[in-house]
């Protein structure tokens, strides 16, 4: 089992997300940095549909009653066993009763734990991803228990870490695809987007980030469409939201970008402030 | 069966948009639901969803979709191919809806805006058959089609940070029901006792798209009555087969 001590700011369990019920308008979740959250899995040997704690932030805390292999990957968020500093991205034993502490970030937004199996949380229509109406729970709160099984390892202490490429976390550049209303765009209209450095407002979350500058625009509103993680929405207020991992099945605003995978993913260890621009390319 | 120049577009690396018409209407509904329908027929297993809208379809794919266009023309064929035999059943669903102003918070603005007393808000409302277009925004929201044109009600200018599970709001030209708790700018008219969405039942969502809904006035009384049934798993749902 694994106790919570401290919740942090925003954590949740996560794995590859849910998938077939968008047509009853469940959102598909998952780990918002999904790159990083394989990798814990890879590392550990796990499946790669193992969940894992999406840790955001800072200050988590929790104890491991029971042996396992963790590996923490995605954000340093500055992670300690029982007080002493702990690598990224390798695999290291547990005792039963250890420790661990998230403290000052130091690159990035969100940090994953992956524990040996994964955490066995329930799953709902096929996954474990947290979600608000479909889980029972939708946050991790302090003294929660959330089980693992016991994983006794003979491997000693010393494993080698994963380099991982710095560009993921610091990268300012955000790869799109045109999106489906791409054509409603005006040439102007066009440069502004790609030329414009574009910092995140503090309204920003698993389900979108909205963006502080404007692209001013006069489209009329559209139906209701589908709408998938990293499509980036312009409002009739010529806000820019770009979707995330949680966010809605459909919506009413032109599609005009679509992230690659990738960008997601990068875009998932960015916050408040944070700068970046779109690079358009070709489908 | 009309048949339409649809549109295909690419959207994103994992998708493709298939789109009708722009508009609201019933032949466009059963268009779509009919190309659905052929596409799960054809059980092709890269596939991860087929999303339903209005006037679209997305098909989302398991992989990368390397060569757009011949995945483009696969779609094509199914579309062209002869209807399928659907066995799919559709129903028309009496859903129990109070609208006491303990529930129905906005009738009063309403009612003062548009000169419409709340009686005959309430029968408006309550007096067509609404066709169930498709299911988003939350899980287990149903776009309705069908509003009387003159209960047609802006949107609040702020949205509410809070409108309870099973509030009946109007929004604009629409009208739905709010599935969970949720933030939300409809004008709320009324309350249901129905659940809209139940993740352990195999169908997590009872109705979908080509599905009918009407809205039976209860009064408080009975909304009790049925949510304590609702939630002690007795209530069945009162429903009607309809012709295919």
């Amino acid at each position: 089992m694994l106790k919570i001590l401290s919740s942090g700011f925003y954590t949740t369990i996560q794995d590859l997300g849910r998938f077939g019920y968008g047509d009853i308008g469940v959102p598909v979740s998952g780990a918002m940095d999904l790159y990083s959250a394989k990798l814990g899995n890879h590392i550990l040997g796990n499946n790669h549909v193992d969940a894992v704690l999406e840790i955001t932030l800072s200050k988590f805390s929790c104890r491991f009653d029971k042996e396992t292999i963790i590996c923490i990957s995605g954000a340093d968020l500055s992670p300690k066993l029982n007080d002493n500093n702990i690598a990224l991205n390798t695999a290291i034993n547990i005792d039963k009763g250890t420790v661990l502490t998230f403290d000052t970030p130091v690159y990035g937004v969100r940090s994953y734990l992956a524990v040996k199996g994964g955490f066995q949380t329930q799953k709902i229509l096929g996954s474990r991803s947290f979600f608000n109406g479909v889980t029972d729970q939708f946050l991790i709160k302090k003294n929660d228990i959330i089980p693992f099984e016991k994983f006794n390892s003979n491997l000693g202490r010393s494993f080698s870490a994963v380099k991982i490429n710095v560009e993921h976390f610091n990268s300012k550049t955000i790869t799109v695809y045109k999106g489906p209303e791409f054509g409603l765009l005006s040439k102007e209209q066009q440069e502004k987007l790609t030329n414009t450095e574009f910092a995140i407002s503090k309204d920003n979350s698993r389900m979108g980030y909205r963006l502080e500058e404007l692209i001013p625009n006069d489209f009329q509103s559209m139906l209701t469409s589908a709408v998938l993680p990293g499509t980036v929405q312009l409002t009739p207020s010529g806000e820019l939201i770009v979707l995330m991992r949680d966010g809605q099945i459909t919506g009413g605003y032109p599609r005009i970008l679509q992230l690659t995978d990738t960008a997601i993913n990068i875009l998932a260890q960015k916050t408040t402030k944070n700068t970046f621009k779109f690079k358009v390319i070709s489908i | 069966m009309t048949t339409y120049n649809l549109t295909y577009k690419p959207f994103g690396k994992y998708a493709i948009l298939i789109e009708w018409p722009s508009k609201i209407d019933e032949n466009i509904l059963k268009d779509v639901i009919n190309f659905k329908n052929k596409i799960s027929k054809n059980n092709i297993k890269v596939l991860v969803d087929v999303i339903n809208t209005y006037n679209s379809l997305t098909v989302l794919y398991n992989f990368t979709i390397k060569n757009i266009y011949s995945e483009i023309l696969v779609l094509k064929a199914i579309y062209e191919a002869s209807s399928v035999e659907n066995s799919i059943k559709k129903y028309c669903w009496n859903i129990p809806v109070c609208y006491d102003q303990k529930f129905g918070i906005d009738l009063v603005e309403i009612s003062a805006s548009k000169k419409i007393n709340v009686d005959e808000i309430i029968q408006r409302h309550s007096g067509v058959i609404y066709s169930v277009y498709f299911i988003g925004f939350l899980p287990g929201f149903l776009y309705l089609g069908g509003l009387d044109e003159s209960l047609n009600f802006a949107r609040k200018g702020k949205p509410r940070l809070l409108v309870e599970k099973g509030s009946v709001g109007i929004g604009g030209p629409q009208t739905g029901i709010y599935p969970q708790n949720s933030a939300g700018g409809w004008n709320i008219i009324g309350k249901s006792p129905i659940s809209f969405f139940n993740r352990s039942n195999k169908e997590p969502c009872f109705a979908k798209s080509g599905d009918k809904i009407r809205f039976v006035p209860v009064g408080l009384n009975e909304f009790e009555q049925i949510k304590s049934r609702v939630n002690s798993g007795s209530y069945k749902m009162e429903r009607k087969l309809l012709d295919a």
